[in-house]
């Protein structure tokens, strides 16, 4: 277990009776062994108590509710933005393999995945922010005021966190894609389907694609607990109030309560999208589904 | 400084010849703060100054939203758990204590009708009470009137120790009586020259009782205002995410006219400090950013954007090196750095003179803190160095090679001092920070060609800094030569700092490394001059007994003080704003406001 306190700024403070610290520690079970804290959690866990965080007081589940939409619409839009970058340039690179085109987008995709977040990040804060003073670089989440100025305040300051993410998530995402399409594009059934006089363009779309994003669905929903850690990064960077930077803090600071209730919500979401993916097949590929 | 001299200069202030500033820097020089003589003056019958008025808006409301960073967000919102000071600035948008410390130390009263005086009747001649009158007419945020109760009942709330609050050092030794609905009384068991503690500056915040009542002891942490602030301060709770946002509005009932400025505030957390002064100093985007610990170098940098300026106040708090009095290396009865032990070499009085004289302190203020930590003799917070008179900084490789060379430690063939078989090897620990490890550098090198070894350790800051019994990392255990670190002067009177020398305070595996004299020192003549001061009526013989107490730690290189380091925060160019060292960053800002 790591070691650390999570009262320790009072330590540091020569006015605050270091009974007061002992005090808090007994009050939190903290100088319980770890095995019993453990149990202690488990057992309320399982009654719907997720327990309250040390340094705020506050019940684990609020604090993670009042983060989870910013999380989902940061890392969603991250998602689709990627799916909607990734999935026409891999297919066009993939029907055209070894054009300039081809060429260009691969490199671009190497690029792209080979950046870590944090550089990228950084990056375009130096450019978009300091130089050209266009977008925010600290996220807000309680923007005041609606309507479509509202909507655009959020647009703005979204553009930078999910571009990083999205970018980052697309570019490993056109390899694959591309490598998919060029497994099913030479198989038999397309040929035939060609032979038979259907168009192109129908020809990619329905049959090649379909089958081709099987291996990508697998990959999307197998990558979002990493897109998640991604996001701790660059949550930090923007200062985005997602449930990543809730996690960070909380381990800096020792929360173990709020640790183990941002842990188990990340196991969560890697079951629920396991599972969507393997609805996702049934719907691709009639085959695999269940009957 | 002796006894006789402070008196002099007292007199000096009272008649004119001398002005209170100068009289505040003097005392600052030789180690007292400024609160502390500002209340000696209060003791020597001066008047305290008022603090300059310098707001202009002439209504209230107006002038927008007050965006301000906090690179660690406030994580709760009740003052007596605030864990640190993100959570005590939070705080203190909400609430108020009765008086607060200006820049120079002197009080300005907040919920107070006036700060007590011997003039006015409010400071008890033997020193063992004081009276505070509150202002009345001052309302909560919901409508209910601010009385004696009230303050009552903050002494109630944070001295239960069920309540397990942090204010409870302040609160847990005294006794509040209510004298009428505006008049309380705090009673000291001791005479008590440092009377401005409980409901003063950061600790002195006051909680509603009607709100609070039901929820003092055990169940302080069910309270629903814990996490939405009711108070009397400038703004109305709006909206709270811990970590992340605090959000108020203007308090259109605020108890002094014409203020606040600002129609709401916005409190963004989160990030790093580096990001957060670019936001403030070079973009513009914010207009207060807390705790810039960032090199002064970038700090400059970011300045010439010409979007915002740094703001430093002068605190107490000290980077320091402490020499290890006992042996870290050897178990005595199960336990290192046991009192039975002697460090081999510290111990003896020439290394530990060496040591000192081989901390280069200018070269620490010139290429690492800058303005944000100026170079220091003085243990005791040193806002103005200029007149210390009895303790000096000094670096000299030449003069630390004659001391040793003269107490008999020979260069070896490896170039490492030894006598009788023990070589002069240190091992210099301090907390995983940039700062910090170039600082060891600094004194490595120093050390190097002066013949002493010193090996380099940085512990994680989560570890090193927690009281985790099990860990030999801490730094209450204290298992190496040399250690540094920052302490801070919270409290504005030196004698529960200097705590940390007396000789019952140690720090040992029987009390679970919870005392606070970690160097384990031990000196009769200290405790002696300590028990005195901490019973002496007068306060002015005992603000010379508290010198002599720093004195003698520092020149027994008990500890060598490296560097202070002031406040440091960023404003806008426009944001009129004033900062003291001795409360919080907002302890005023119901006076921020904007200039066109």
């Amino acid at each position: 277990m790591a070691p650390g306190d999570p009262f320790e700024e009072l330590a540091m403070n020569p006015a605050i009776p270091p009974e007061v610290r002992m005090a808090l520690r007994a009050k939190f079970g903290l100088d319980d062994p770890v095995w019993l804290r453990y149990i202690h959690w488990l057992g309320a866990m399982l009654q719907g108590d997720w327990g309250f965080s040390f340094t705020s007081r506050m019940d684990v589940d609020q604090l993670i509710l009042q983060r989870l939409p910013t999380t989902l619409v940061v890392i969603g839009s991250s998602q689709i933005l990627a799916i909607v970058v990734a999935i026409p340039i891999g297919v066009l690179a993939a029907t055209r393999p070894y054009s300039l085109f081809d060429q260009v987008a691969n490199t671009f995709a190497f690029i792209g995945f080979s950046l870590p977040t944090f550089f990228t990040g950084l990056l375009l804060i130096l450019l978009f922010s300091i130089q050209l003073d266009w977008l925010p670089f600290v996220y807000r989440a309680d923007i005041p005021g609606s309507g479509l100025p509202w909507i655009w305040e959020h647009i703005k300051q979204s553009i930078m966190p999910v571009a990083v993410l999205g970018l980052f998530q697309g570019a490993s995402l056109v390899r694959y894609v591309r490598s998919a399409v060029l497994d099913v594009i030479k198989l038999d059934y397309v040929t035939t389907a060609r032979s038979k006089g259907i168009g192109e363009r129908k020809v990619i779309t329905k049959h090649v694609v379909r089958n081709a994003l099987i291996p990508v669905v697998t990959l999307v929903a197998l990558q979002m607990p990493i897109v998640f850690g991604g996001a701790i990064v660059t949550e930090q960077i923007f200062r985005v109030p997602g449930i990543g930077s809730l996690l960070i803090s909380a381990m800096l600071s020792n929360d173990t309560p709020v640790v183990m209730g941002v842990t188990f919500v990340f196991a969560c979401l890697v079951i629920l999208f396991n599972l969507i993916a393997d609805i996702l097949y049934g719907w691709l590929d009639p085959r695999i589904a269940f009957r | 400084m002796e006894e006789r001299e402070l008196r002099g200069l007292i007199d000096r202030v009272k008649k004119g010849s001398l002005s209170r500033r100068s009289f505040v820097r003097r005392m600052a020089a030789v180690g007292l703060t400024a609160p502390l003589a500002t209340q000696l003056l209060a003791a020597g019958g001066v008047a305290m100054a008022q603090s300059r008025a310098a707001y202009k808006p002439t209504k209230r409301g107006g002038g927008g939203t007050l965006k301000v960073l906090w690179w660690q967000g406030p994580t709760l919102l009740n003052p007596h758990f605030a864990v640190g000071t993100k959570d005590q600035d939070g705080s203190r948008i909400f609430y108020e204590p009765l008086a607060a410390w200006d820049p120079e130390g002197n009080l300005k009263p907040k919920l107070a009708a006036e700060i007590p005086s011997r003039e006015n009747g409010g400071l008890a001649a033997d020193g063992k009470s004081v009276i505070w009158k509150l202002k009345q007419g001052v309302k909560w945020h919901d409508g209910k009137p601010f009385t004696a109760d009230d303050v009552v009942f903050n002494w109630q709330y944070s001295s239960d120790p069920a309540t397990a609050a942090v204010t409870s050092g302040t609160y847990k030794d005294i006794k509040v009586e209510k004298v009428d609905d505006f008049t309380v009384k705090v009673i000291f068991d001791k005479p008590t020259p440092f009377w401005a503690d409980a409901f003063v500056g950061t600790r002195g915040m006051i909680i509603p009782k009607h709100l609070f009542a039901d929820y003092i002891g055990s169940k302080s942490r069910e309270a629903p205002t814990n996490l939405k602030p009711v108070g009397t301060g400038p703004y109305m709770f709006k909206d709270f995410k811990p970590g992340d946002a605090v959000s108020g509005v203007i308090n259109p009932n605020y108890h002094q006219p014409n203020k606040p400025y600002f129609d709401a505030i916005e409190l963004k957390g989160g990030g790093d400090a580096v990001s957060a002064a670019r936001a403030v100093l070079q973009t513009g985007e914010y207009d207060f950013a807390w705790n810039l610990q960032v090199e002064d170098e970038i700090l400059q940098r970011l300045e010439k954007g010409g979007k915002g300026r740094v703001n430093i106040a002068p605190t107490g708090n000290i980077e320091h090196i402490q020499v290890n009095q006992t042996d870290p290396w050897t178990e005595v009865d199960g336990e290192r750095s046991s009192l039975k032990s002697k460090h081999p070499t510290l111990s003896d009085r020439a290394v530990a003179q060496a040591l000192a004289l081989l901390v280069d302190r200018d070269s620490v203020e010139k290429h690492i803190y800058g303005r944000t930590g100026p170079a220091t003799a003085n243990f005791v917070n040193n806002p103005e160095r200029f007149r210390s008179k009895n303790t000096v900084k000094e670096f000299s490789i030449e003069k630390a090679n004659d001391i040793l060379e003269k107490a008999g430690w020979k260069k070896g063939s490896d170039g490492i001092r030894a006598k009788d078989g023990k070589k002069l090897k240190f091992v210099y620990q301090t907390s995983i920070n940039q700062p910090r490890q170039k600082t060891q550098a600094i004194v490595k090198q120093a050390c190097q060609k002066a013949g002493i070894d010193i090996e380099i350790k940085a512990v994680t800051a989560s570890v090193y800094f927690s009281s985790d019994v099990a860990n030999p990392d801490t730094y209450t255990k204290f298992f190496t030569d040399l250690q540094m670190y920052t302490t801070t002067m919270s409290q504005p009177d030196p004698e529960v700092f200097l705590l940390q020398f007396t000789s019952w305070e140690v720090a040992t595996k029987e009390n679970k490394w919870q005392g606070r004299n970690i160097t384990r020192w031990r000196s009769e003549e200290y405790d002696k001059i300590y028990r005195q001061a901490q019973v002496e009526l007068d306060p002015v013989k005992r603000a010379g007994m508290l010198i002599a107490c720093q004195d003698l730690a520092v020149k027994n290189q008990v500890v060598i003080p490296v560097v202070y380091r002031p406040g440091v925060s960023g404003s806008s160019n426009q944001l009129r704003n004033v900062i003291s060292g001795w409360d919080n960053n907002t302890w005023d800002l119901s006076d921020w406001y904007k200039e066109a």
